[in-house]
């Protein structure tokens, strides 16, 4: 099933891919024929007198199904390379784009390190699999029929030695193969778990030089580095099994054709020059097994990544606006939470959110403060969607946000990532993300409103500076006024900051608040903080607590009221005379 | 994907402002790692040294001395029975042509040559079952022995090493660089050499069958150099075009991937697709035209070689014709031209497979080769117990106490109490010796007090703590601990004597048990418990699934970030060391978590010597005295209420007034 929708990958490279195999059996019956020439020329040329012109001339013909031969197998490469990159072309614009259209909860299922082995490693190896596949696949079985033919052709009764060879030959390279798999995916596994120690502490060298356990990691890799090498050692020790039964099958078959052809000889049923021609049709049958079982043994390496591939092109987005109405905008920047219940698991008994409920009217700031592990950062993604609620509703604007095109419902809803990336670019246009075709004005007026337009001024080429890939030359702070310029560009009805200045100083951020106030009076601006002064000065603060709503209520009321938030307030307050 | 940013500390991390640009580069880069492309690009790579890279490998093959001499002999009997065996079909035609003449053949002399010819492939086959089996233990034994004395030597680097490499570069030794070593070791050196002996025994033989053939032979191995180097080169440009875009849409992939949360919100995958496909594109066009030419050379060569026989089979009747060869001569002379384009192409592939190898062997020796951490230091670290007398004697049990033994030029002994007094005077320092980083700093901590450093990213926090663990050496100035100079302390003890915890907290795969043993390997399961209870994490980890055995898998991902923290505090409290170093160690955990581990810390802090590291200022409030850094140089100093009452920078950063950034 996989593998069809992986075929159908072939789209518009589809006539190379069917050229590739046709030049192929093009190569191979004009390869086959040649050793049939040879009867000729000792035959008829030698033993028949028939001259030096007729030797000559039989051996143009020779070179020239070489040549022609010759061709076909150039053409059938560039084929087979047009087709093979077109596919693995398409294979990674498919998955890519699968990946775009992925909600939250199915990147979570996948993890972002599995996804990118998929879309760079997997189809690497689908594609050299592929390759080989659209080449050998025809050559071997085409050459090992016509190669028989040209056998039986020659003398039926003499071919009946294939007939033990081939399949002895054929079931013990399959038994090797099948056997060997197994221990092909043991030893995979082995070397991953291997470089994964390495990985691991390399990740982790502070820690192992600090403590000096540089001992301790070494003992620990032996016994990983000697897994691999006995993993190794079992599944190749049946592998190279594969050569010397090759060899015993064709020596075997050549002992066997030179009796039994010397016999018909000197009966005089068979003349020389056909023996010497029969001979070599064995090196051609029995390389093309050969080449079968080579072929096995690729597909085998390529099933897990075709699996991994399939899983990635299988899952369902599953959150999509096919209900929804195109011609709904967002009005206002209200927001109902309505018995909501939320669970990532999507299981009654494993509810991360229970029980929500609270209302938010357009232009207010709220705070949302809460320990770690509060479900803060969930409650508000469920606003712009990037979550649907397990029960309940969650409404923007007076409407369910599942009414919404998702489009117009994010184009509304601005937020800024708890985790935030820039992308390899200029900060102008890492900016524009926001807004594809905002003017210099407008650009400068988010930076400065994010508190970002000094420090960029402050680079020697400002808003041209680029980014390297990741945005790794800015610090973490600047980055993060970076992540909030380019959402306050949109001029969004709600913007949403989740924990977003937590590396921006206090007076920053304080900043950064207060021109949130001036610029965007109308917006609804939700804020998780860690401090409480961030949020101190808003209409309203939702103190969470393990998932459910513990207080709602201004500073002051919730000061008097609220046991959770008075000790986040003590704990940061302790001190300050 | 792996992390290949390293823990930089923060003084090294890379800043825009004034640093010339770096020249113009492609705008994606794959990380280098083992997730690298195919890797065909690495056929390009030449060694720089290759006889002294050859030299070194043979060191390894040393071990494997008598399986090797039974390898290279019977290396020399299957190519040697594979020449001789093919000549074989010169007797059994002429014994053929002979017979078909006579009315009643003898076949005695038939019979004799197929099984003397039988017993020859027997031969063959078993020396080159032989040859495969031992080359498989030899090439894994090697592969084996490099990445353990890789990972050995790894460990035994000094951290700026790891600071100017990547975990992606790192690893590539591991799974790159050792790949091809392995492939050249059972592969392409073995078909080399066997190659080479075959191309030697097959013109011999061939001279020796007939000269005038041979001249064809030498034609058409000019030919076949020609095709090698002609189409060899182009495809080399080709490959490396490949490499580049591919090495780009791999980089895109990462970037975006990674950011894919950031495209969802933006609704920016209309522009991510088609920016992909761009990208996507341009590799599929340079594949494809690397790929061409790769893939023609087999065809070339496999005709070029039908074209050969053709010929030889022509030329050879006409010499027959002319009675100058017999019918058995031209049999097997055309197996020969069949068994010689086949080792000529595997040399010219095999080549270039072993120049690659030994380049990346060169690699994995360049790595090896970087000097490892120096140390000079002869002070130990020991266990002690107090004799009946007053005196300190060393013990071999673990007691608690512990004291530096000091060795005497006339070869005594003394020892000096661990006690946990440390000084910097006028220390000097730069992660790069023309951008000092420390200028001129000094300080003391007196046993169990609480040091605290604050100041802006970039001051030089996170440098102090290095250095007093002798992660880096100090340019300039002294550093004492219990009054001893730390370079004369050997290292592993300084840091043994001492506990970390990071910002980063870093866990093993493992057990939580054994991750917090990690402080101390012959804890006992009791003090284990004792340590997360005093870290306040007892709690949470008892309420895991399979409580203190709950397996924590790639670095303890499946906890969330305070908790780590946690268990890197109790990890830390094992050890229990007269010296604790907190870089950052609670900022991943909530202040009113925090306050709920502040008594274990307490406890965990209780007369030992502390240096805190943190951004937020409740956590260093209580400190003995609190160092305010900038620029590299101590600006204020004092403890919290001095500190206030100065109205310097700290109290412009207690009260909101100064970014701290």
């Amino acid at each position: 099933m996989v593998i069809r929708k992986l075929l159908s990958c072939v789209g518009k490279y589809k006539a190379a891919a069917i050229l590739a195999p046709i030049t192929i059996i093009l190569e191979v019956i004009l390869e086959t024929q040649i050793p049939l020439y040879i009867s000729d020329i000792v035959d008829t040329g030698i033993n028949g007198g028939a001259g030096i012109a007729y030797v000559l001339e039989v051996g143009g013909k020779m070179i020239l199904m070489a040549v022609l031969s010759m061709t076909c197998g150039i053409l059938s490469a560039k084929f087979a390379a047009v087709a093979g990159t077109g596919f693995a072309y398409n294979v990674r614009n498919e998955i890519f784009n699968k990946i775009q259209d992925f909600s939250f909860a199915n990147i979570d299922h996948f993890s972002t390190p599995s996804l990118i082995t998929r879309l760079t490693t997997d189809v690497n190896m689908v594609q050299m699999a592929f390759t080989s596949c659209i080449r050998m696949l025809v050559r071997a079985p085409v050459m090992l029929v016509m190669a028989t033919w040209m056998a039986v052709r020659i003398n039926a009764q003499l071919s009946l030695v294939f007939l033990v060879a081939i399949p002895l030959l054929g079931v013990s390279l399959a038994l090797i193969s099948k056997n060997a798999m197994p221990r092909f995916s043991a030893m995979f596994k082995k070397y991953d778990a291997l470089n994964a120690s390495i990985q691991e502490t390399l990740i982790a060298i502070r820690v192992v030089k600090a403590f000096v356990r540089g001992e301790h990691e070494i003992e620990k890799f032996e016994v990983s580095a000697t897994d691999v090498q006995n993993a190794q050692k079992r599944a190749e020790k049946l592998i190279i099994l594969n050569g010397p039964i090759m060899q015993f099958a064709m020596y075997g078959c050549m002992i066997a054709v030179s009796w039994f052809g010397g016999i018909h000889i000197l009966e005089g049923t068979m003349t020389t020059g056909l023996l010497m021609s029969f001979i070599s049709y064995i090196t051609q049958i029995l390389s093309s097994l050969m080449m079968v079982s080579f072929m096995f043994v690729m597909i085998v390496m390529a099933r897990t990544s075709i699996q991994r591939i399939g899983e990635v092109l299988y899952e369902v987005p599953d959150i999509n606006d096919d209900h929804a109405s195109a011609a709904l905008q967002v009005e206002d920047g209200s927001i109902e939470f309505d018995h909501v219940n939320f669970s990532y698991a999507k299981k009654e008994d494993n509810l991360t959110l229970e029980n929500i409920s609270f209302r938010i009217n357009p232009g207010e700031t709220i705070g949302i403060i809460g320990g770690t592990g509060s479900a803060k950062s969930t409650l508000v993604q469920l606003i712009p969607r990037l979550y649907d609620v397990y029960a309940g509703a969650v409404k923007v604007g007076g409407h369910d946000v599942r009414e919404y095109k998702i489009e117009n419902l994010r184009e509304a809803v601005a937020m800024v990532l708890q985790v935030n990336n820039l992308f390899a670019g200029t900060i102008r246009e890492n900016i524009c993300w926001g807004k594809a075709d905002a003017t210099d004005e407008e650009v400068e007026a988010a930076c400065r409103a994010a508190q970002a337009h000094d420090f960029i001024m402050s680079f020697p080429d400002g808003y041209e500076t680029e980014l390297e890939q990741g945005g790794v030359n800015v610090s973490g702070g600047q980055k993060q006024r970076l992540c909030i310029a380019r959402a306050l560009i949109k001029k969004p009805k709600i913007i949403i900051l989740d924990d977003s200045t937590s590396a921006v100083d206090v007076a920053t951020d304080a900043k950064i608040r207060q021109q949130l106030r001036q610029n965007l009076k109308d917006t609804t601006t939700i804020i998780i903080a860690q401090r409480v002064t961030s949020i101190a000065d808003a209409d309203k603060i939702i103190v969470m607590n393990d998932g459910r709503i513990d207080a709602i209520g201004t500073h002051e009321e919730l000061m008097k009221t609220n046991r959770i938030y008075r000790e986040v307030y003590e704990s940061q307050q302790k001190g300050v005379a | 994907m792996e992390k290949t940013r390293n823990n930089v500390p923060d003084e090294a991390a890379p800043r825009l402002d004034g640093a010339p640009k770096s020249a113009p580069k492609e705008k994606y880069q794959m990380k280098p790692g083992g997730r690298g492309p195919g890797g065909r690009g690495r056929a390009l790579e030449k060694p720089k040294n290759a006889i002294g890279t050859t030299k070194r490998l043979l060191a390894y093959l040393k071990e494997f001395r008598l399986q090797l001499v039974i390898v290279a002999i019977t290396l020399i009997v299957t190519a040697v029975t594979n020449v001789v065996a093919t000549y074989f079909l010169k007797p059994i035609f002429n014994d053929l042509a002979e017979m078909s003449g006579q009315s009643n053949p003898d076949l005695s002399h038939f019979i004799e040559t197929l099984l003397l010819l039988g017993t020859i492939y027997l031969v063959s086959i078993a020396s080159s079952y032989l040859y495969s089996r031992l080359m498989l233990n030899i090439s894994t034994g090697v592969l084996r022995r490099v990445r353990i004395d890789l990972f050995c030597h790894m460990q035994s680097l000094e951290m700026r090493f790891y600071d100017s490499h990547t975990h992606g570069e790192l690893m590539s030794h591991f799974t790159n660089d050792t790949d091809t070593l392995r492939e050249m070791i059972s592969n392409s050196l073995p078909q080399g050499i066997q190659s080479l002996i075959t191309i030697v025994g097959v013109f011999g033989m061939m001279l020796y069958l007939s000269w005038q053939l041979t001249i064809l032979v030498l034609v058409m191995l000019a030919v076949i150099f020609f095709i090698i180097k002609k189409i060899g080169g182009r495809s080399a440009n080709y490959f490396i075009k490949q490499q580049r875009a591919l090495s780009q849409v791999n980089g895109f992939i990462e970037e975006h991937i990674e950011g894919q949360r950031v495209i969802k919100v933006f609704c920016h995958e209309p522009q991510t697709k088609q920016e992909f496909a761009e990208l996507n594109e341009q590799w599929r066009d340079a594949a494809a035209n690397a790929q061409t030419f790769g893939g023609v050379m087999g065809p070339i060569m496999g005709n070029l070689s039908h074209v050969h026989y053709a010929a030889t089979a022509a030329l050879g009747a006409a010499l027959a014709i002319s009675g100058i060869l017999d019918i058995g001569t031209i049999a097997s002379f055309l197996q020969y031209t069949r068994n010689f384009s086949n080792p000529v192409t595997q040399i010219s592939q095999q080549f270039n497979n072993i120049l690659s190898a030994l380049a990346g062997a060169e690699r994995i020796f360049g790595l090896i080769d970087v000097p490892s951490e120096s140390d000079t230091g002869d002070v130990v670290l020991v266990n002690t117990e107090t004799a009946q007398d007053g005196t300190l004697r060393e013990s071999v049990k673990h007691t608690g106490h512990w004291a530096w033994k000091v060795p005497h030029e006339d070869g005594g002994y003394e020892y000096v109490e661990v006690r946990g007094d440390v000084r910097f005077h006028n220390v000097v320092f730069g992660y790069d010796p023309e951008k000092i980083v420390l200028h001129n700093v000094s300080l003391y901590a007196k046993p169990g007090q609480k040091i605290a450093f604050v100041g802006s990213t970039g001051a030089g926090k996170t440098t102090i703590t290095n250095l007093l663990n002798r992660f880096y050496e100090i340019n300039e100035g002294t550093i004492t601990y219990d009054g001893l100079d730390i370079r004369r302390i050997r290292k592993e003890d300084l840091r043994r004597s001492m506990s970390m915890v990071l910002q980063d907290t870093h866990l093993f795969t493992g057990t939580v048990r054994e991750n917090i043993r990690y402080g101390r390997l012959d804890a006992t399961d009791e003090e284990i418990v004792e340590a997360a209870k005093l870290a306040n994490a007892d709690f949470f980890i008892s309420h895991l699934p399979r409580g203190y055995d709950t397996v924590l898998t790639g670095d303890g991902s499946n906890l969330s970030q305070g908790q780590r923290q946690l268990i890197a505090i109790a990890r830390a409290a094992v050890a229990n060391p007269p010296v604790l170093i907190l870089d950052e160690a609670t900022s991943s955990i909530d202040t009113r978590t925090e306050k709920l581990i502040e008594q274990g810390m307490d406890t965990l802090m209780e007369g030992r010597t502390v240096f805190v590291i943190a951004h937020r200022l409740s956590t260093v409030r209580n400190s003995s005295a609190i160092m305010v850094l900038e620029h590299g140089e101590i600006i204020e100093r004092g403890d919290h209420d001095d500190l206030l009452a100065q109205h310097g920078r700290y109290y412009a950063l207690y009260t909101g007034m100064f970014e701290l950034d």
